[in-house]
């Protein structure tokens, strides 16, 4: 890093400051002063070095690896004591076999890329929504008094109790699976927004007005930067909230209109009491969700956190 | 400072105020104020008026109502009586902590107070690195806030509020907080940029020492409420030293004086 480089050269300069230099520190009281400053700076500051990749792979990545190999031993060693018969509780090799079959049939991206794609638009859609919402309830009195409580309990409203609802509302649609992606999703961003703003420094905010951020100024240079890191872990939870909705909605709402997403191929797995099937669809959904998480997520979170100083 | 110098100091001040009206003779003013909150009057009566150039310091005890004081000055809340002039307009402020902005760049921080001070985008760069030259912080402009000292941090917010060019520069107890070495530093700092910036300083201090190491000018607020109760001019040349004897010799008697206030508060109650 830059950084360490120039500080180390700072401290250099200024422990041979006092050796070299012939005896000029106490002649100008100028020069005393910018090199006592200077070896003030070097002593006191702090430098973030990144960890060397050796010790990243054994600290973050060792662990999980481990893990997983350990549950998919315990998986197997279940299934060799017959602990139930083998329709019910098939063998690694054969869930695997079965998403290897349904990728031969060519049909398995289509079916993760509509459900990610629905989920990723509703999310976007969530986020349009949620924001200026989260905004509104944070900054403005009444509407907090008004929705706030609503907006929280929302919040633990399994998303999936909307369904019938939307059903009812615009049948077998799209419209109905994206109803019940916002009404899961939206809440958790404004939420995150209003914790974000909640949490802001006071004097962030006075520091702002001082130098002249007042109005949409204030809002654009202070208030959104300094709510980043809560509005950021609200976005989480939201996409967090729109895929487990639209695993829901997907699962109840099927009809050939709707296409195939990875709820639909859940409740071909079921119908067909396809266990192998059904597992699979599971690990693709749950795969997905930890590929956008630690793809998306998990750097912007990171470089949010390390630029402020959060993270060690 | 040469008289060349001085006179480039005197046009660029004068610059931003090209119309006929006669300078005030004041860098602040504030007659008759008070503040109250409820029924609990902070502030009572206060009058005075900071030169243009002047460096005043603001002394008191706990719940004298300096801070109160400097935000109203800062136009942060309003007297509850009284009139308060800035002529330079919003007065730069800087608090006990650095107050930057943990998701800017030291640079980025003082380049957001001019932006906002209307300076346009290819001369910002450039006043932000002179800022930080001032305050001798040359190439710091991509570090982090956390990877500061807090000396450093209080550099560059220093360096913030200059970037705002007011007239008046508010400073409330803004090295209370660091240890006594860079404490030091900084009282020495802030003498050298105040002599070569000629801007008008209102220093709310607790420290009777840092108040007559730093002031041309003491003021002592009464606690509860807050009201003038005397003030010194400061007359020996600067560079000072904190550990001056004239220094301490004016300090002692100040500090006479503040315990009289805070026993009178003991008798009271």
């Amino acid at each position: 890093m830059a950084g360490t480089t120039e500080d180390r050269r700072d401290g250099e300069r200024t422990a041979a400051g006092p050796g070299g230099g012939s005896g000029a520190d106490d002649a100008a009281g100028e020069d005393g002063l910018a090199g006592l400053e200077a070896g003030l700076d070097a002593l006191d500051t702090r430098t973030t070095t990144r960890q060397p990749l050796g010790r990243l792979l054994r600290e973050k990545v060792l662990p999980p690896v481990l893990a997983v190999v350990l549950v998919l031993g315990l998986w197997q060693l279940a299934f060799e004591l017959h602990l139930k018969p083998d329709y019910q509780l098939p063998s690694p090799k054969m869930v695997w076999d079965a998403l290897a079959e349904e990728w031969y049939k060519g049909t398995i991206l289509g079916v993760v890329w509509q459900s990610v794609s629905r989920g990723a638009l509703g999310f976007l859609v969530a986020l349009v929504v949620g924001t200026p919402l989260g905004l509104l309830v944070a900054r403005v009195k009444p509407v907090r008094a008004a929705i706030g409580p609503i907006l929280s309990g929302l919040q633990s409203l399994p998303s999936v109790a909307w369904v019938p609802a939307a059903i009812i509302w615009f049948g077998l649609t799209d419209a109905t699976i994206y109803t019940v992606v916002l009404l899961g999703a939206v809440p958790s961003i404004a939420n995150g927004l209003v914790a974000g703003v909640d949490r802001i420094d006071p004097l962030h905010l006075r520091a702002g007005k001082v130098i002249g951020a007042t109005g949409l100024r204030g809002l654009w240079h202070v208030l959104l930067p300094a709510a980043l890191p809560g509005y950021i872990a609200g976005l989480k939870q939201g996409w967090a909230f729109s895929w487990r909705s639209l695993m829901a909605a997907e699962l109840i709402a099927t009809s050939p209109e709707l296409g195939s997403g990875l709820g639909q191929l859940l409740e071909t797995g079921r119908s067909y009491q396809d266990m192998p099937l059904v597992l699979g669809a599971i690990l693709l959904i749950l795969m997905v969700g930890i590929a956008i998480e630690l793809l998306i997520f998990a750097p912007v979170e990171r470089r949010v956190l390390r630029q402020r100083g959060l993270l060690r | 400072m040469t008289t060349a110098a001085l006179a480039e100091q005197h046009a660029r001040q004068s610059h931003p105020a090209p119309s006929s009206l006669p300078e005030p003779g004041y860098a602040a003013r504030l007659a008759h104020v008070s503040k109250s909150f409820g029924p609990q009057q902070i502030l009572d009566d206060i009058g005075l008026d900071v030169a243009p150039g002047e460096f005043v310091t603001l002394l008191g005890a706990s719940g004298c109502g300096k801070s109160t004081l400097l935000n109203l000055v800062a136009g942060l809340d309003r007297p509850s009586a009284g009139e308060i002039d800035v002529p330079g307009g919003r007065p730069a402020l800087m608090f006990q902590e650095h107050a930057l902005f943990p998701w800017l760049t030291a640079g980025r921080n003082i380049e957001l107070a001019l932006k906002l001070r209307g300076l346009p985008k290819s001369e910002r760069r450039e006043e932000a690195e002179r800022l930080l030259g001032l305050v001798r912080l040359r190439g710091a402009h991509r570090k982090r806030v956390h990877e500061l000292s807090g000396g450093m941090r209080q550099r560059v917010a220093l360096a913030r509020a200059l970037a705002q060019d007011s007239r008046l520069l508010l400073m409330d107890e803004p090295f209370a907080a660091l240890d006594a070495i860079t404490r030091d530093v900084l009282h020495e700092e802030l003498t050298r940029i105040w002599a070569e910036t000629k801007v008008s300083v209102l220093f709310v201090t607790h420290n009777v020492r840092e108040a007559v190491r730093l002031a041309q000018r003491v003021v002592l607020l009464s606690s509860r409420p807050g009201r003038i109760a005397r003030e010194w001019e400061v007359g020996f040349p600067q560079p000072r030293r904190i550990e001056d004897t004239d220094v301490a010799g004016l300090s002692v008697e100040i500090t006479e004086q503040l315990r009289g206030e805070i026993r009178r508060h003991g008798r009271h109650d």
